[in-house]
């Protein structure tokens, strides 16, 4: 290699050094914000936003959805499986909100503790499956659990 | 393979051998994309909890996979450019800048379609989709450097330093769902491990990806012989070349 291009390719080794360590210590500085939402265990131990809007995310537990009489009421508990929040939604909730769905919320914790949402959004997972492997793999399972 | 690299700093030989790549390129699009589109939106079965609306991961997943190898590839031709200077790098780097910029908006308008009905909103800031967003701006950004400098050797030099820099971007947008919590879901087509898709859905979008990267393939080389073209129009082969039509 001429060392023309040699120090040409370090001229090119240096830039992305340096954009790259300048982009990760900002990313790193600023990582709190970048998650998008409070664990439960978070919110229980404190670390959440007392007073404005945050977002919460966690499973649903099962069992613990209930819907009001009449209107739109809702209140279900949201868990990351060692702490668990109580969730109250007046709204329309996206079709995938079920029992153990991951779910983010956006809203304030109020004087009690209950977290009254505004926004109830719904995650998916990563798994792309037909209906008949996932009744094969719950039968399964259930099974297994009788056995 | 340097020797193929100095060659290929030739317009002459850039333009016969992309000449000879182009049929393959488009045959193997069509092909992979008549089997993907039929194996995808018909032959796979519906997914166990988005039901049909799943389908979208097969124009989703191709568009977003490309936004990235796109700049990748933009990326090596940087390199090639500013070390070995090489001509055909910058304009394969040129031509692959909107049609990166083409598959990132793909990508990011098909994921707000699917948001809409299975997160239940259009648009969230999480880190996924902001850096995706951040992509498409770079893109942006290489286009108009590139065309608003006069001076070829200048504004290529230019972009491939505006390249090189907006490449941090790429390893980002690919570990984001793992680094913090996102809406966006972590990913299911991997490398070193089982696949979270059953066999019958992945084959589809396997052929997808591929179909897809043909076509830029394709509309790469076939942009690149047009550019090369006019930017050779004086020299001796071009002249050769319109005499003999």
């Amino acid at each position: 290699m001429r060392a023309q291009r040699k120090q040409r390719l370090w001229f090119v080794v240096a830039t992305l050094t340096c954009v790259a360590f300048a982009v990760g210590l900002s990313l790193y500085a600023v990582s709190k914000n970048i998650n998008l939402f409070f664990s439960p265990t978070q919110v229980v131990q404190g670390k959440a936003p007392k007073h404005h809007l945050f977002r919460l995310g966690g499973m649903v537990k099962k069992g613990s959805i209930h819907y009001a009489d009449k209107g739109l009421e809702v209140s279900f508990v949201l868990t990351d499986y060692k702490s668990d929040v109580t969730v109250h939604y007046h709204g329309i909730l996206p079709d995938l909100f079920r029992e153990g769905q991951g779910i983010v919320t956006q809203g304030k914790l109020n004087n009690k503790g209950l977290f009254v949402a505004s926004i109830v959004l719904a995650k998916h997972g990563s798994k792309y499956m037909p209906r008949v492997v996932k009744e094969i793999l719950y039968k399964h399972k259930g099974s297994s659990h009788a056995t | 393979m340097w020797t193929f690299f100095y060659k290929m700093s030739s317009g002459r030989s850039f333009y016969q051998l992309s000449g000879r790549f182009i049929p393959f390129f488009a045959l193997a699009s069509m092909l992979l994309f008549a089997y993907g589109l039929v194996g995808g939106l018909w032959l796979a079965p519906p997914d166990f909890q988005q039901g049909d609306a799943f389908r979208i991961i097969y124009i989703h997943v191709p568009s977003a996979f490309l936004s990235l190898m796109i700049f990748s590839v933009m990326t090596f031709c940087a390199v090639l450019s500013l070390v070995w200077r090489i001509k055909m790098a910058d304009l394969i780097l040129q031509v692959s800048c909107p049609l990166g910029a083409w598959f990132t908006a793909l990508a990011l308008a098909t994921g707000s379609i699917w948001g809409k009905p299975m997160w239940g909103t259009y648009w969230v800031w999480d880190a996924r989709l902001t850096s995706e967003l951040i992509l498409l701006f770079i893109y942006f950004g290489v286009i108009v450097l590139s065309h608003t400098i006069p001076e070829e050797r200048t504004a290529a030099k230019a972009s491939a330093i505006l390249t090189l820099v907006g490449f941090v971007d790429i390893p980002i947008i690919h570990f984001s769902v793992n680094w913090w919590n996102t809406l966006h879901q972590g990913d299911t087509l991997k490398i070193f491990s089982k696949s979270t898709i059953a066999p019958s859905m992945l084959h589809p979008l396997l052929a997808m990806i591929g179909a897809f990267a043909f076509f830029y393939g394709w509309m790469c080389l076939s942009r690149a012989r047009s550019l090369c073209l006019l930017k050779d129009k004086r020299a001796r082969w071009v002249e050769e070349l319109v005499k003999s039509w």
